[in-house]
């Protein structure tokens, strides 16, 4: 077990709050910079992707996690960052302007979606964002002179200031910054009063606003900078994927970044990252294994669909904190060797919710 | 001290055919513990709500430190300098203690989203000053071994705490408490007792309360307002309320029902 000795306030405020911080981090960066030396041309693709997800998902992080706002149609913002991207640069815009237009466009969005937010909660705020976002998906696909409806898009590669990011690293290197941008900028927002204002509306809106808190104007801005994240993620996911079609947009793509969020674990930033580990990591699983089972199981029509549906359900019913509340529980076993007990993360039901103002 | 810091006038409150409060009217002086007592469903918490403008009121008005409470929205209400804790606990539960007075240090912050993003000398410099604000509130609420305890795990009385904690955070001039002492056993309700005493008199926060612990109330409150069915039963010091004979009757029933009751020999 770790115990620190804290002598001033901003210990608690720093990023890396000790030395086994520092070191795994440093690890974790310096493996991510030297990746392209070590692994090969589709695995860095496949990182890639990771880092593209991983935008979008502290983004939906942010948004279902934090503020306790759920999106189920957040595959729209994704798209309209994507779109953006596409028109843009096919215009001649150098890539951080395109990037930067793209994000302020789809926060706008997610501004008009964030208005329901103030009115219905749960499942409806769900049908809400769910119905938004198959009538973005019907405009890609009708809107045909700006986004080429369902025959597509094709975007080229990333331009800037007369440099061209021709190879896979280069790109890599671009969606690394990025993503590392991002990251801190949402973590530098959590530690704040803004973060604060978020969390506080997820746990208790009916005191969350006797504290003060406006709360039109924090969940407007959850929407706001969850679809910002969200559009910058698919303006990446454009020049990799290099052909947006309308499908790529749909509800099947809102799904999957909820499940990455769910999986990850709600209400962690690490969650994201794991979710989206597993988001891209496990169709590379089930092909890989897929050859080794029977035909009748391995060929099979919609085995992904089927294993990402159990997976789903496990992790609600037993490890409702996903991935990330795994490795707590993991991390914890090897701290207190020999002495976890069974019982450690049993919660005692609290009945304390019975006349919250509706 | 004849000044006034929250003046409630002639407020009435209907939910559909339900009159909850009826032409309830009172003054509640600065520096004074002022409790609202009365059976369950008289209207109590109801005027909290008023004040805190969860509710609006259908008619009357509430008028705070010349402000008309009424035109305000609801989260408005904690900067004017009004906190409040709820009947049944209404903290943020996944959060740790510290993080939870954090929250109500909102009203006093100030930095822009950008600023955050980048988390300026200036916001770090706010972060810490508002931790020391938090950790004078611990100190006097004695919560230092729960600072970084998660509210979820916490046991009820030191939730009942927490919430007080969080509310005085926001430096409140008028402090709100609903059933302080609901739930706590008798030692903790003494604690609660000398407490809301110590925020009168050491912090100078006028306090408003509901409650229904009787030795509390006589204990602390400077004047009582007893309620029954959504109107004004008796107002005055505990004592004078206590033996009012329409509380009495609120609360026992009278000495006609009382008889009806009794067997005939």
């Amino acid at each position: 077990m770790r115990f620190i000795f804290k002598t001033d306030y901003g210990q608690d405020i720093k990023l890396a709050k000790h030395g086994g911080h520092v070191f795994w981090y440093s690890l974790l960066c310096a493996a991510l910079v030297l990746a392209p030396w070590l692994v090969s041309e589709y695995l860095l693709a496949q990182l890639t992707f990771i880092l593209i997800y991983g935008i979008v998902g502290v983004g939906l992080m942010l948004l279902a996690g934090f503020t306790g706002q759920f999106s189920i149609g957040h595959a729209a913002f994704f798209g309209v960052g994507a779109y953006t991207q596409a028109v843009l640069t096919g215009m001649g815009w150098p890539f951080p302007l395109a990037l930067a237009a793209g994000a302020a466009l789809s926060a706008t969005v997610g501004v008009v979606v964030g208005l329901p937010a103030l009115r219905v909660k749960g499942i409806y705020l769900g049908i809400a964002t769910l119905s938004f976002g198959f009538i973005v998906e019907e405009v890609f696909a009708r809107w045909e002179s700006v986004t080429g409806g369902n025959a597509g898009k094709t975007v080229g590669q990333i331009k800037m200031f007369g440099w061209t990011a021709d190879t896979g690293a280069s790109f890599y290197f671009v969606c690394l910054v990025i993503t590392v941008l991002a990251t801190l900028a949402v973590v530098n927002l959590l530690r704040s009063h803004t973060g604060r204002a978020f969390v506080a509306i997820r746990d208790s809106e009916i005191s969350a606003q006797s504290m003060g808190i406006h709360l039109a104007y924090y969940k407007t801005m959850s929407f706001a900078i969850s679809a910002a994240l969200a559009g910058i993620g698919g303006a990446l996911y454009a020049h990799q994927i290099r052909f947006l079609s309308p499908d790529q947009f749909n509800i099947i793509q809102s799904i999957d970044l909820l499940l990455m969020v769910v999986i990850g674990g709600l209400g962690s930033i690490h969650g994201a990252f794991l979710g989206a580990i597993f988001l891209i990591g496990l169709p590379q699983a089930i092909s890989a294994v897929k050859d080794f089972l029977p035909d009748a199981i391995g060929q099979a029509p919609g085995l992904k669909a089927v294993i990402y549906g159990a997976v789903l359900i496990a992790f609600v019913l037993f490890e409702p904190l996903g991935l990330y509340g795994r490795w707590l529980k993991i991390r914890t076993w090897f701290q207190l060797f020999p002495f976890y007990r069974k019982g450690l993360f049993k919660r005692q039901k609290s009945f304390q919710k019975s006349d919250r103002l509706k | 001290m004849s000044e006034v810091l929250l003046s409630a006038k002639n407020l009435s409150v209907r939910f559909g055919g339900v009159l909850a409060v009826n032409n309830v009217s009172f003054d509640v002086k600065p520096g004074e513990v002022f409790t609202l007592i009365g059976p369950n469903g008289a209207g109590k918490t109801t005027v909290f709500n008023l004040i805190s403008r969860i509710y609006t009121p259908t008619t009357g008005s509430i008028d705070y430190l010349g402000v008309p409470l009424t035109e305000q929205p609801p989260h408005k209400i904690a900067s004017l300098g009004i906190a409040r804790t709820f009947q049944n606990i209404e903290l943020f539960e996944h959060a740790t203690v510290l993080h939870n007075l954090l929250i109500g240090r909102h009203t006093h912050a100030s930095s822009g989203l950008f600023s955050e993003m980048f988390f300026t000398p200036k916001v770090r410099k706010a972060e810490i000053e508002a931790r020391e604000k938090a950790e004078k509130v611990i100190d006097f609420l004695d919560l230092q071994h729960h600072r970084d305890s998660m509210v979820a795990g916490l046991p009820y009385g030191v939730r009942k705490v927490v919430e007080m904690a969080r509310a005085l955070c926001t430096e409140p001039k008028l402090l709100l408490l609903d059933e302080p002492s609901s739930g706590l056993n008798v030692e903790e309700t003494d604690d609660m007792a000398f407490w809301i005493q110590d925020i009168k008199h050491e912090l100078g926060i006028t306090v408003l309360m509901v409650e229904h612990d009787m030795s509390l109330v006589s204990k602390v409150s400077d004047r009582v307002l007893a309620m029954n069915q959504g109107e004004v039963l008796a107002m005055g010091t505990p004592r004078e309320v206590q033996s009012d004979p329409g509380v009495i009757e609120a609360y026992l029933g009278s000495v006609d029902d009382v008889s009806s009751l009794r067997r005939s020999a």
